[in-house]
């Protein structure tokens, strides 16, 4: 077994895959916590049905670089969403389902009506569930992802005593004189972006595990900001591992390997966390 | 000239007044009592008060080389606080937010601001714990030491024995009584006339009438009487 995984480590594509994976689990977990706590769990699914509609665009008038377009209109509709979640009209968890499944039916109509592809059920299978698009990367995506990936690290440790802040209160915070709506704004496009990056892994249905179960999994285990964070980010770059590595000596497809492990760890935590508070 | 300066202020949200012409100030020191029914205005003017929600009409002034921004905030409990993995020193460290500018870390000087301010209402050895786990008491003290972070000059503070028995209520009581003796000025929201009658420099009663008045005017007048009457009548029964 080890020998064919060392061949298959030889694949630059392989390699490939699995940096971007990490990345992509290490930088879709961060926010988790936040989103999580915030009650905005299901934006990432919204989220990602968005981009998936934008992909079928995107696709449909042969965008050579579809994250032009589907990076922005994700964007968009997170900064909507978020904004707009407090005193719309249409409240906070209806807006994302409406958003959501309008973007999902109208992706799957552009791509039936004007697809040229003669794959078609196979090119919507893995939108939705990423089944081979992480093995596919070019070299140029890996490059975007890591420097997209370096960007939301870095925006993350710059105002992580300010998420914190604005996600545990964010009536005191404004009260302090903070502009809380700039943070939200600022978590709204982080979300957008991993969204983006994580379509390529686990494909759009899957995102939101990606995003939610590291984190309520940490929470289970520990009792503070800091180590939930830290905690959540080592889980979900572990699950990504080890799911990849499964995927690609059992041939499972990628996102739902991933996913499988997400939750299989998410049991295993809250077992162990009812067992230490027992004691 | 005082702290903070109310004149014919009206309150409220989505264009709808809930409290016309409000005219108070509010003197370094003083501790000031806002009562009255629910439904009132009280935290509507509270978060008017703290700039949350624009006023409708009127003046909002600050004096005393106050800034609108230096003013600590105890609200009222919400329903993410209640399942937040957060330690106290975080939450506590985080009333440091405003003095940070776009520094992204707490530096030594805030570090010790909280440590001290933990101290100072008898968290400090909850420090490590987690906030969802300790008692209602425990969590508004938690909350009080990180208002002070924010400021030392004025708190407002919202409802604050909301959901405490009878014995943590009456020691937070004494704790923020403690603390305007220290000379923190203190604007306190409450339905709890009594107290208000027994603690305050200042009451002021909103709803129908609405009435400014130091405590000894309040007692004497028959608003005041009235309500007393009833609040001690609700209580011996």
């Amino acid at each position: 077994m080890l020998e064919r995984l060392v061949l298959y480590l030889q694949y630059p594509f392989v390699r490939y895959a699995l940096i971007v994976g990490v990345l992509i689990a290490l930088c879709s977990s961060l926010l988790g916590v936040t989103l999580v706590l915030k009650r905005f769990s299901f934006i990432g699914d919204g989220l990602s049905h968005v981009a998936f509609g934008a992909m079928a665009i995107a696709s449909v008038v042969n965008l050579s670089n579809e994250m032009l377009l589907v990076l922005p209109v994700t964007m968009f509709s997170a900064i909507l969403l978020l904004r707009t979640g407090k005193n719309a009209k249409i409240k906070g968890d209806a807006a994302i389902a409406m958003i959501s499944v309008g973007a999902l039916a109208f992706g799957y109509l552009i791509m039936n009506v004007f697809s040229t592809s003669s794959n078609l059920s196979g090119d919507v299978c893995s939108t939705l569930f990423g089944s081979t698009s992480i093995l596919t990367l070019t070299e140029r995506e890996v490059w975007l992802c890591v420097a997209l990936s370096i960007v939301v690290l870095a925006l993350f440790l710059l105002f992580y005593n300010k998420i914190f802040a604005v996600t545990f209160d964010e009536d005191f915070s404004r009260a302090v004189g903070i502009n809380a709506e700039a943070y939200n704004l600022l978590i709204a496009v982080i979300i957008a972006v991993i969204i983006v990056l994580a379509m390529n892994l686990v494909g759009s249905l899957l995102i939101s595990a990606l995003v939610i179960f590291p984190a309520l999994s940490a929470m289970r285990l520990f009792q503070n900001f800091k180590a939930v964070t830290i905690c959540s980010a080592a889980l979900s770059v572990v699950c990504a591992l080890a799911g990849m590595l499964i995927s690609i000596l059992a041939g499972t497809p990628v996102g739902s390997t991933i996913v499988a492990v997400d939750v299989l760890i998410f049991f295993l935590c809250c077992g162990a966390g009812a067992i230490v508070r027992r004691t | 000239m005082a702290l903070l300066t109310c004149k014919n202020l009206s309150v409220g949200y989505g264009g709808t007044a809930v409290q016309q012409n409000l005219s108070f100030s509010v003197n370094a020191g003083d501790y000031l009592c806002i009562v009255g029914e629910n439904g009132a205005g009280k935290s509507t003017l509270m978060k008017t008060l703290l700039g949350l929600t624009p006023p409708l009409s009127g003046e909002i002034e600050t004096g005393d080389g106050l800034r609108r921004t230096e003013i600590g905030y105890l609200p009222q409990q919400t329903v993410v606080q209640r399942d937040f993995p957060a330690s106290v020193r975080e939450i506590v460290r985080s009333g440091c937010q405003n003095r940070c500018g776009l520094r992204p870390f707490y530096n030594k000087e805030e570090k010790k601001l909280a440590e001290d301010n933990m101290a100072r209402m008898g968290v400090s050895h909850l420090a490590g714990r987690c906030y969802r786990e300790l008692s209602g008491g425990q969590q508004q003290r938690v909350l009080l030491a990180r208002a002070l972070c924010a400021t030392g000059k004025l708190l407002l503070l919202d409802e604050p024995v909301a959901g405490l028995d009878p014995k943590v209520t009456e020691e937070m009581y004494q704790l923020i009584q403690q603390l305007n003796r220290e000379g923190v000025t203190i604007i306190m929201i409450s339905h709890d006339v009594r107290a208000a009658a027994r603690y305050a420099s200042h009451i002021l009663h909103i709803g129908r009438p609405c009435l400014f008045a130091s405590r000894e005017d309040y007692m004497a007048s028959e608003t005041g009487k009235f309500f007393l009457a009833r609040e001690g009548g609700g209580g011996n029964a």
